[in-house]
């Protein structure tokens, strides 16, 4: 499109809803340096919150459960879903409409469906609700997502380069390691930094295929909001956006310096 | 056909991974093995399962009778039922059309920015999302509730004298739910938009066009692939939303997924809880085929 010079209107309601997107984000993080506790004005600075929040063991269990979850079924997810992005650009098999289909289903169904459906299927498989059960979940509703990523990324690859690696001299898996992969990593990551969030995201999967003991950051943030403001939660989700940033961040620069 | 199958369809005596090596569709059908299986084990079988479970009925203690019939379907033609499907379907769409009016001219901004600084508006979108689901909530609940900082601003500014109630209403529901679904709105109309060339638009100008006659005429057309994406991935999610109602919406908001989730949990009647997700299933694959139809399951829905 062009770059002409947008209208005073556009400009301002493009403004008015950065801010709505905004507000919400930066009053919980000035709010959570706010001395009183009943956070609705201004007293005065404080970490006490951030101490509170440190010496809060349900948390810290809670902080490592997600860790864990995350961290495993990003892994998992990152692999079979570049799998299957590498079969669908580069090959055709029997079946091959059936299994895109497949990947379209956690996009049309919605989450509290797939939450009770998992479910069902770990009662009857006689599964105990907890951390497994959890990333079993978490892998289901990833593996879609970082196969679209990736696949939008081969879908621009240029096969010519592969046939001069195999014109070399290289083998198919040569070729694969040292040029495919390679070209093709920065989707990889940004699937994989897709599942990251996703995972880190997600309640209500969770919510369903949780067990006792296996309470997630975000389970364990919705029962400290359910009936009341608590600064605590404050000091939690500026810790939880000022991380996010850093990763991101770093995401960024690393793929601008790979490009 | 599975590589399994594919693979014994050979001669029995080839070594499996000679045949994988030299059999393109071998290879197609190995790579994508790992997550059929997976999806079919984790997510179509569960589907399957809850089909079955729908046609079942509850015994005296909660436990699960196997005799089929289709009472849980009939018990959801209650006019109690009928009325929070509507009002889940209002939510939906009221979320949608309300994601389309934010977002759009948002999505029209960053599309016609500067090539550089789109990227850096397009995140700026995405950036709070990144943070926690009920983090962002919480972060309403702050403002809405009686007391909150909406109460204080306006107060300050002499508008109202009396606090809003605004927490716990539908109204905070629609709040929320906006505010949790506008990026999937703005980023497949952005998509769309920034598609369009520079040369459509100036032709509809060479033409005599009016800038609001073009913007009706052409661009407006060409982003349709957008918003039907964009619709697709906030209608959805939305139509099913428990969380919201629960956490912003008190006991006073009840969507079809408030009574899916009590029917599972708290009730302890899965074959109902059952009936009801194949119903709201039904709706959103219904809604996404109409849409898909109309203009072709898009890339846009891919970003």
């Amino acid at each position: 499109m062009s770059e002409k010079k947008p209208a005073l209107w556009l400009r301002i309601y493009t403004f008015i809803v950065y801010l709505y997107i905004y507000i919400p984000i930066l009053i919980l993080i000035v709010f959570s340096f706010n001395t009183q506790k009943l956070n609705i004005s201004w007293h005065g600075f404080t970490l006490h919150w951030y101490d509170v929040l440190f010496n809060d063991a349900q948390v810290r269990m809670a902080t490592g459960n997600t860790l864990i979850v995350a961290a495993v079924s990003t892994v998992v997810a990152t692999i079979i879903g570049t799998l299957a992005a590498l079969a669908m650009t580069r090959y055709r098999f029997p079946g091959y409409d059936a299994s895109e289909a497949l990947m379209y289903i956690p996009i049309v169904i919605p989450e509290v469906v797939m939450g009770i459906s998992l479910l069902v299927l770990f009662v009857m498989l006689n599964m105990t609700l907890g951390l497994v059960t959890i990333t079993i979940a978490h892998i289901a509703f990833n593996i879609p997502f970082v196969a679209l990523v990736v696949r939008a990324r081969l879908n621009g690859y240029d096969n010519a380069i592969d046939e001069a690696a195999m014109d070399l001299g290289a083998d198919e898996m040569t070729t694969f390691r040292r040029v495919t992969l390679p070209t093709i990593m920065p989707g990889i990551l940004s699937g994989a930094m897709l599942a990251l969030t996703l995972s880190l995201d997600d309640y209500v999967i969770t919510y369903f295929t949780a067990g006792p003991g296996s309470t997630t950051l975000p389970l364990r943030v919705f029962s400290m909001v359910r009936f009341m403001v608590t600064p605590e939660v404050n000091a939690l989700s500026t810790l939880w956006v000022v991380i996010v940033f850093v990763i991101l961040l770093i995401g960024q620069i690393a793929q601008s310096r790979r490009i | 056909m599975t590589a399994g199958e594919a693979i014994q369809a050979r001669p029995a005596r080839r070594p499996l991974l000679k045949t994988i090596r030299e059999s393109k569709v071998a290879q197609g059908l190995a790579l994508m093995a790992p997550a059929n299986l997976y999806l079919m084990v984790f997510m179509v079988l569960p589907l399957i399962l809850i089909t079955g479970l729908s046609f079942l009925s509850r015994g005296t203690y909660g436990e699960v009778e196997f005799t089929f019939n289709l009472s849980n379907y009939a018990r959801l033609l209650d006019p109690l039922y009928g009325k929070i499907l509507l009002y889940s379907l209002g939510v939906g769409l009221g979320t949608t059309v309300f994601c389309i009016i934010l977002g759009y001219p948002v999505a029209y901004y960053i599309a016609r920015a500067p090539a550089r600084q789109r990227s850096l508006l397009l995140f700026l979108v995405l950036l709070p999302f990144w943070t926690n689901f009920v983090i962002r909530m919480y972060a309403w609940i702050m403002i809405l509730r009686a007391g909150g900082f909406l109460d204080a601003f306006l107060q300050w500014l002499h508008i109202t004298d009396a606090p809003l109630r605004l927490l716990y209403t539908p109204t905070a529901v629609m709040i929320g739910m906006v505010y949790e679904f506008l990026p999937f709105m703005v980023l497949p109309l952005y998509t769309s938009l920034e598609k369009i060339e520079n040369a459509v638009l100036e032709a509809a100008a060479d033409l005599g066009a009016p800038p609001t006659r073009a913007f009706l005429r052409v661009t407006l057309p060409l982003s349709v692939p957008g918003m039907i994406a964009g619709t697709i991935l906030v209608f959805i999610p939305a139509m099913g939303m428990f969380v919201i109602p629960d956490l912003m919406g008190g006991a006073k908001t009840i969507l079809i997924g408030n009574v899916i989730r009590n029917q599972f949990l708290t009730a302890r009647d899965w074959p109902f809880g059952a009936a009801a997700s194949m119903i709201l299933m039904l709706i959103t694959l219904a809604f996404t085929f109409y849409y898909t139809r109309k203009a072709g399951f898009s890339e846009e829905l891919l970003v």
